[in-house]
């Protein structure tokens, strides 16, 4: 539904574009491809490494990791899994879910999905090419201290 | 062809270590290149929008626009606007980060740039109806609560670290990459 709004927008846009200016527009789209090429590398690389990490740490598998250990200890493989692993929004929120359910901490499974959304070791290389070596790693080691927050307040307030 | 093998580098040597694993561990390697082309599908369907979307913002809107409503003396407009722009957009974080180059090539400030990206990454409003779904509105709406504020101190706290001289080769660099 909301891919289906992008393409409208980006259609409509374009066609706007291209009865206001040809040149322009075409120009816009040689920005476009060129931006693209300038990041695909890092782009296919980043695919590949999704599909190695995914393959050998399965939803399975973290659910063991995360499920059995509570306390200080799954906490941060809580933690370490979600900031080096990529995993998509509707896979892991189900998977975050079922955690739960399992019996796996709040408090764990908060600091899983703050931390795999916030901080991406992963796209760390892509980062630093856009924002430099030292506001990326900042970014991140914040990001990754602000997942610890977020599950101690979220522990706090729904008891 | 010299350059280009330079350029993918990193994803031969990659794709090189998968396939030897693969081969080694045929039930892992199947596995995972299935889930590689399982992403490579929704890069595919999500980078083609986002990047024709950055070529028309870049060729019409103008710097003074963005300066003006994202510069350094933007205040609270600037961050509600790179909240907003992060919250409704889709797709993977990898792709926010060409997006948020833009933005500070076109004089963006970049604790902006950081509450764009943290928006991107958390507070994406088709994946929060998705997380309700999951984890109950409860959970959504005190997670969503904490996660502003973090994406505002950390967008604030790394723009504050960053001196004046990282800053002028950064903004150096990003208007030589060719966006």
């Amino acid at each position: 539904m909301f891919i289906t709004g992008l393409y409208l927008l980006t259609a409509g846009l374009l066609v706007i574009s291209m009865r206001k200016d040809k040149r322009k527009t075409m120009m816009s789209l040689k920005k476009s491809w060129k931006s693209l090429e300038n990041i695909l590398p890092q782009f296919m690389t980043i695919i590949l490494l999704i599909g190695m990490m995914l393959a050998v740490l399965s939803p399975q598998d973290i659910s063991k990791l995360i499920g059995q250990e509570s306390g200080w200890g799954g906490l941060m493989i809580a933690a370490v899994i979600g900031a080096v692993t990529l995993i998509p929004g509707f896979v892991a929120f189900p998977l975050a879910a079922a955690l739960l359910k399992s019996g796996a901490g709040l408090i764990q499974v908060t600091v899983f999905v703050t931390s795999l959304m916030g901080v991406g070791v992963v796209t760390m290389p892509i980062e630093i090419k856009y924002f430099g070596r030292k506001a990326a790693i900042l970014r991140n080691a914040l990001a990754l201290v602000f997942s610890f927050v977020t599950a101690f307040t979220m522990g706090a307030v729904l008891k | 062809m010299i350059n280009t093998l330079k350029k993918y580098k990193f994803f031969i040597i990659v794709g090189v270590i998968d396939l030897i694993w693969g081969l080694l561990n045929p039930s892992v390697g199947l596995k995972s290149l299935q889930i590689s082309a399982d992403s490579l599908g929704e890069m595919f369907t999500i980078v083609p929008p986002v990047f024709i979307l950055l070529g028309l913002f870049d060729v019409w809107v103008p710097r003074t626009t963005i300066i003006k409503l994202m510069g350094e003396g933007s205040g609270w407009l600037g961050a509600i606007l790179a909240f907003a722009l992060g919250s409704f957009s889709a797709g993977p974080l990898y792709a926010a980060f060409p997006v948020a180059g833009v933005l500070l090539s076109k004089g963006s400030r970049f604790s902006n740039v950081l509450i764009f990206i943290g928006a991107w990454s958390t507070t994406k409003v088709p994946m929060l109806l998705f997380e309700a779904a999951s984890l109950g509105w409860r959970f959504m709406f005190y997670r969503l609560l904490i996660n502003i504020v973090g994406i505002l101190l950390i967008g604030y706290a790394v723009g504050k670290m960053i001196t004046d001289q990282d800053r002028r080769l950064l903004y150096d660099k990003v208007l030589t990459l060719p966006t």
